[in-house]
């Protein structure tokens, strides 16, 4: 089945009051973002998209894909790997060591070249995260950071689903720019939870909850991808802050750059 | 009436599971009636009587309990009936992961979680071999590759099986669990029907009360650790 949009068909919110967004179209190829303070529903939102509900969740939210609903039962299993999550897990609990566990899932998605995508996969997650991480070591001993990094990398070549759902990266400590761009691959569906600004203006749409509901809808306007230009700066000044602070050097002392100064006077 | 016997390895979220489901089949109008088996001590019965269905508990204490169950079965019926339930759902205590509570012609749903370790379904034996359901639970503790090289295990050791996933906290999922029973569990009659696999023999000393290590005190069924033992 070939995925060019879904659908999902506005249930209710979490006082049974209709939700005020009635349909939602997500095109192949479009980024959406999910905001909304905490407990307003964001998680549930994409929970409804993974198992294309059909009213009986919570919400009574529907999902169609192509315009259509989908026959649960009968197409199960080419719909189950239509859709992978980068959930908000920081660790493994299979014991085992990242080669053998990489191999057994290029192995469970016939992937045709395992030695090579497995070699890939850590070199991506190598480029998201800190400390290095080698194919011997064990999944359980990596941090927080080094498993949010494989799972990105994992999602991004051997589950290589066309939707993707993604939530809440910026808490992993990882490259959250660079990981986005890695998932959001050509014609996926893919949808963001995030409380970050330069996320949400990254997705070229919006949606906002509420309450359990879907309240509005905006496309991102052309004055706010030139704010996201300038939040994109300003994130690789911090991020280049970071990156010094945590490689043992000073910042803002005689002789750093003249932002750096700007951006920390003294008092 | 229908019969559904559920089990699955310790604290996987049987209850949980089926406390969903059955809420759907209220929901369709079905009258469902619950018995648990348990060893010595369960709470589920209260749980399960949340939802206003009936409730038998049947504790096995000295006994093992899948003997225990498979002792009790005409009379778990005869009680379902008299309830007047179109469903009878039966949660086995879900030990020992070498019993085979399964029975030809009821449904046999078998629960295992994510968490439980994947070489585990290897070991679990006929409970998730001969199951004609088998829901995994604790999909939102893990990553996307976990949940599926552990699914492919669980499916590698029953090919033939629906698997299903199934949220126990939110219940996401119960509602394919509900559309499983209610498409192949058909109404059936347990008296003569035969269980799927054997049950282990047990039937030494030990079973009839002795507590005394060593050779001289074991009778009856007794086997000994085969040291020689190759991998």
């Amino acid at each position: 089945m070939m995925l060019k949009k879904i659908t999902i068909l506005g249930g209710s919110d979490k006082d049974g009051a209709a939700e005020k967004v009635r349909r939602l179209d997500i095109q192949a190829g479009q980024v959406l973002s999910v905001v909304g303070p905490t407990g307003s529903g964001k998680t549930q939102l994409i929970a409804d998209v993974e198992q294309y509900a059909e009213e009986e969740t919570l919400t009574g939210r529907s999902i169609l894909v192509n315009g259509q609903p989908v026959d649960k039962d009968r197409h199960k299993s080419s719909l189950r790997y239509m859709v992978a999550q980068v959930s908000q897990n920081m660790h493994f609990v299979i014991d085992m060591s990242i080669e053998d566990f990489l191999l057994m899932h290029a192995q469970v998605r016939a992937i045709d070249d395992p030695a090579k995508t497995i070699k890939d996969v850590l070199s991506i997650a190598n480029r998201l995260s800190g400390e290095p991480i080698s194919l011997q070591m064990n999944l359980t001993r990596l941090s927080g950071g080094q498993s949010r990094a494989l799972m990105v990398a994992d999602v991004a070549l051997i589950s290589n689903s066309p939707v993707v759902l993604i939530d809440e990266i910026e808490n992993a400590g990882i490259n959250r720019l660079e990981a986005l761009h890695i998932l959001t691959g050509r014609g996926k569906i893919v949808l963001v939870v995030s409380h970050d600004p330069t996320l949400i203006l990254m997705a070229g749409e919006r949606v906002v909850m509420k309450n359990g509901g879907m309240h509005k809808v905006f496309k991102t306007a052309p004055e706010e991808k030139q704010i996201l230009e300038n939040l994109i700066e300003i994130d690789k000044e911090f991020v280049s802050l970071r990156e010094k602070l945590r490689y043992g050097k000073s910042v803002g002392v005689a002789g750093s750059n003249k932002e750096g100064v700007a951006l920390w006077p003294k008092f | 009436m229908r019969f559904v016997i559920v089990a699955g390895t310790p604290s996987s979220g049987k209850t949980s599971v089926m406390i969903h489901t059955i809420s759907h089949l209220l929901n369709e109008g079905l009258s469902v009636a619950v018995c648990k088996i348990d060893c010595l001590e369960t709470s589920d019965d209260v749980r399960y009587r949340r939802l206003g269905v009936a409730v038998a508990v049947g504790l096995a204490d000295y006994i093992c309990p899948d003997h225990f169950y498979v002792a009790n079965l005409e009379e778990i019926e005869r009680w379902a009936k008299e309830q007047k339930a179109d469903l009878l759902v039966l949660e086995t205590a879900g030990l020992c992961h070498r019993c085979a509570p399964a029975v030809h012609t009821c449904l046999s749903v078998c629960v295992i979680d994510n968490l439980i370790g994947i070489d585990t379904p290897r070991k679990v034996g006929p409970m998730l071999s001969t199951a004609d359901v088998i829901v995994i639970t604790k999909g939102d503790m893990v990553s996307q590759a976990e949940r599926e090289v552990f699914r492919f295990k669980v499916s590698e050791v029953n090919p033939g099986a629906r698997i299903l996933d199934l949220n126990g906290l939110t219940g996401q999922g119960s509602l394919s669990l509900k559309n499983e029973i209610l498409n192949s569990a058909l109404p059936t009659e347990i008296s003569g029907k035969e269980l799927k696999y054997p049950m282990p023999a047990a039937i030494c000393s030990y079973c009839a009360g002795e507590t005394i290590v060593g050779k001289s005190y074991q009778m009856g069924n007794v086997k000994k650790v085969d040291f020689g033992r190759m991998e």
